[in-house]
């Protein structure tokens, strides 16, 4: 099974989230106070278990008969999901309990869903990618469901759950084409093999359905009907989790199964359907968002149109491409949970509070949030200096370095429409005046879990060079 | 005629007249019991091709436990109601059948036109081999370690996942 | 080539076949002079009043889920069993780790008592003097839910 000691290390992250998963379940069974106990030490675990990664990220290795890849590109993105994870625990300490979803198994499942996301990143086997999809997304459709007696959270968890087993079945059928051709399901003799697998009809259909599976999985266009109502329907921090680690979660298995083929004779063959969804997501989503009265709505019709962004650097099929998909991705993931925490601590009992108008004059009520949200509004929107400025800058080279200069012109164009809807809510915030006069109320906790993503949406904007280096040094 | 092709026969026609049946009953119950007998030819198809794991797996699990849950499902539900659902949407029908028609035609092309993949040994002593239960175990548990545990860790978060959305009272 | 496992299926087959080819037989040659009367649900002399289709409780369901997950795990260990003495310690170990996560699954169902069914709550005989014995009865017969 392991060959040395050292496999045994590289492999550690995933064993910790496993073991954690059994000891927090442990723990839920024989403690009466496990929804106390269980969010410090998913926190924890979460916080170790990304620091950790970040730490080994220089030991690349292939363990476990070819099936997973540990260190390099994997670990930076086990550090995004655990970070991410570790964050939306701290914001869902005070939050389900407002939300009445006051449970241990809460937590259980986050780490379930984390462990999913991780063996996506990590598989070198298109059955381990399968896997780790289904651990995640069976995770979010009990997630999206926690609060049964709201009806909302019962139709989003059912349309997650429909949809999601719609778009796994295409991708178990893209699986079995791909493999009753190639004749295996390891992604490395796949790639390798591509010239002499490409000429194939089936073939080609097998990966036109793994990516029709996936783009379901990452919300781009035409697979996008299901976002709005989850996102609304679902608990605030979860739908923070599923906009910010899953969606990173689909990018990097797309990212594992096709960077091989980047730079070589294959690297645009798919190039027409990446830019031809990515151009619709970001056009759709952003024109959609300005129509929305309720901010989680917005929010996912936004978060469509960054899943258009990040397509473009796969279109771009190069390595600068994928680059700045993963630095969009962690800048993205703490820029939209930050956003989904300052919407959870404003939410009253039974899904009040998320209109639109509900945010005015929060610029006098409470000016701390007031200023994180307007910022957070600004790095969304793409305006520099903050963390998505440069995500889009990234992706959007590296469409320019691969003749796509359209595609990019369409992206700012894009980017210009988003503004508009983000900005509206700045000017609710502080030109509106609102008919309470109520202070916002929030806890330590919360405050602080949306100050920590506020600060990594700074450093990343300061420093993206180091992030990119980072990156491109195991690509 | 080999022992083989007659058995190919009986199963095929048993697989596809229940699958008729399946489908243009109005008793959902019915159409379940259907079904099963549907699952169950599929298994001895499977046997026919040597594939003697997967004809076990489906017989456990399809023809088992997927339709007790299957039946307690449509008991659990109003099926007046959904009777009246279609009358809504005939339009549902079509789709259904050109989606359908869409998978067969699909089949139907693997099967006519495309060239059986290098590398797969059309020897029967080989396909024997490569069914058993043993084959499936050893590379169960040497070369797809990680996806094995993977799997147990799947069928963890169900069984959390589903107490927590189906159980009467919570606490 | 037929494997063992297709023998004994054809054994099988052959019973099943016994049985439709004997129901059949009997449907043809049988006189059928159906009246509304036979065509009736059989009641016990009764007759039958309102839908037969009754709700299940939602119990039967979660009982059906459990089942079916152990049964996908249950099919897993099979090939398990035949093969884990050929790679000694590790092929335990895997199968091992494979058996707890499903027994600490197990083990929560049972511990959050999924596993129970809601007994009828029997409260214990109290004979004090005041009561009358019609009271207590009473009181014997309240079966919780």
């Amino acid at each position: 099974m392991l060959n040395n000691i050292q496999e045994f290390y590289n492999i550690l992250p995933l064993i910790i989230i496993g073991g954690l998963i059994l000891v927090s379940l442990i723990i839920e069974m024989y403690s009466e106070s496990s929804e106390k106990i269980l969010p410090w030490l998913s926190i924890i675990g979460f916080l170790f278990v990304g620091i950790y990664s970040l730490v080994e990220v220089g030991r690349t290795s292939i363990v476990l008969q070819n099936m997973l890849a540990t260190g390099g590109v994997v670990n930076i993105f086990w550090l995004i999901f655990n970070i991410t994870a570790a964050i939306v625990c701290l914001l869902s300490i005070n939050y389900i309990k407002k939300y009445g979803a006051y449970y241990g198994e809460y937590y259980i499942i986050i780490q379930t869903s984390v462990l999913g996301m991780m063996l996506m990143a990590g598989a070198k086997d298109l059955i381990v990618i399968f896997l780790g999809l289904e651990v995640m997304s069976i995770s979010f459709y009990v997630l999206a469901g926690f609060n049964r007696n709201r009806s909302s959270a019962n139709e989003a968890s059912l349309k997650y759950f429909l949809l999601g087993a719609f778009a796994t079945g295409f991708l178990v059928y893209g699986i079995a084409l791909i493999y009753g051709k190639a004749t295996t399901t390891s992604i490395d003799a796949i790639s390798l093999n591509f010239s002499a697998l490409s000429g194939n009809v089936l073939f080609l259909t097998g990966v036109l359905l793994f990516l029709i599976g996936f783009s379901f999985k990452i919300a781009a266009f035409p697979f996008h009907m299901w976002v709005p109502d989850v996102y609304q329907g679902s608990p605030t921090t979860v739908a923070g989790l599923f906009s910010t680690a899953g969606k990173a979660a689909g990018f990097s298995a797309l990212i594992v199964t096709f960077a091989a083929l980047f730079g070589g004779p294959h690297g645009h063959l798919f190039t027409p359907y990446l830019s031809a969804i990515a151009v619709f997501s970001m056009l759709f989503g952003s024109i959609v968002a300005i129509m929305q009265t309720d901010i989680k709505r917005m929010l996912a019709y936004s978060s469509i149109a960054h899943a258009g962004y990040m397509l473009i650097g796969l279109a771009s099929g190069n390595i600068d491409g994928v680059a700045g998909i993963i630095f969009y991705l962690a800048a993205y993931s703490f820029m939209n949970l930050a956003a989904f925490g300052i919407v959870s601590i404003l939410e009253g009992k039974e899904e009040t509070n998320l209109d639109l108008d509900s945010y005015a004059g929060l610029g006098t009520r409470s000016p701390f949030i007031a200023g994180l949200f307007a910022l957070i509004m600004f790095a969304l929107a793409g305006i520099p200096p903050f963390a998505g400025f440069f995500g889009k800058y990234y992706v959007f080279i590296a469409a320019i370095k691969s003749d796509l200069t359209w595609l990019a012109m369409v992206g700012i164009l894009s980017s210009m429409i988003s503004v508009y809807f983000y900005l509206r809510l700045v000017v609710i915030m502080y030109f509106k005046s609102s008919e309470t006069e109520d202070k916002v109320s929030y806890t330590a906790s919360e405050i602080i879990a949306v100050v920590i993503a506020v600060v990594f949406v700074i450093i990343l904007g300061l420093a993206p060079g180091s992030f990119i280096d980072l990156v491109t040094k195991f690509l | 005629m080999t022992l083989e092709i007659v058995l190919f026969v009986i199963f095929a026609l048993v697989c596809l007249v229940s699958g008729i049946l399946m489908v243009t009953r109005v008793n959902p119950v019915i159409s379940a019991l259907f079904l099963v007998v549907n699952f169950g030819s599929l298994a001895g198809l499977y046997l026919t091709l040597n594939a003697q794991f997967i004809a076990v797996a489906q017989v456990i699990i399809y023809a088992g436990a997927i339709m007790v849950f299957f039946l307690f499902v449509i008991m659990l539900i109003n099926p007046e109601h959904e009777k009246r659902f279609l009358e809504y949407k005939p339009q549902l029908k079509i789709f259904a059948v050109a989606i359908a028609v869409l998978v067969f035609l699909q089949i139907a092309y693997i099967i006519l036109f495309s060239k059986p993949s290098e590398g797969v040994s059309r020897e029967v002593a080989a396909s024997v081999k490569a069914g058993t239960i043993e084959q499936i175990g050893r590379e169960l548990f040497t070369k797809y370690v990680l996806p094995f545990e993977a799997v147990g860790y799947l069928l963890l978060s169900a069984a959390i996942g589903a107490l927590v959305l189906a159980k009467k009272k919570f606490k | 080539m037929l494997t063992e496992f297709g023998k004994v299926f054809a054994f099988i087959l052959t019973a099943v076949m016994f049985v439709l080819i004997a129901v059949f037989a009997a449907k043809l040659i049988r006189p059928a002079r159906p009246t509304k009367e036979k065509l009736t649900t059989y009641e016990c002399g009764e007759n039958p009043e309102g839908s037969p289709w009754v709700k299940f409780n939602i119990r039967f369901y979660v009982v059906a889920l459990i089942f079916l997950i152990f049964d996908v795990e249950v099919v897993m260990l099979i090939p398990w069993a035949l093969v884990y003495q050929d790679s000694g310690m590790l092929g335990f170990l895997v199968g091992a780790i494979f058996l707890i996560l499903l027994g600490l699954g197990m083990a929560y169902e049972w511990r959050k008592g999924d596993l129970e069914w809601a007994r009828p709550k029997i409260t214990p005989l109290v004979l004090t003097k005041t009561e009358p014995p019609e009271e207590k009865q009473e009181k014997e017969l309240n079966l919780g839910e």
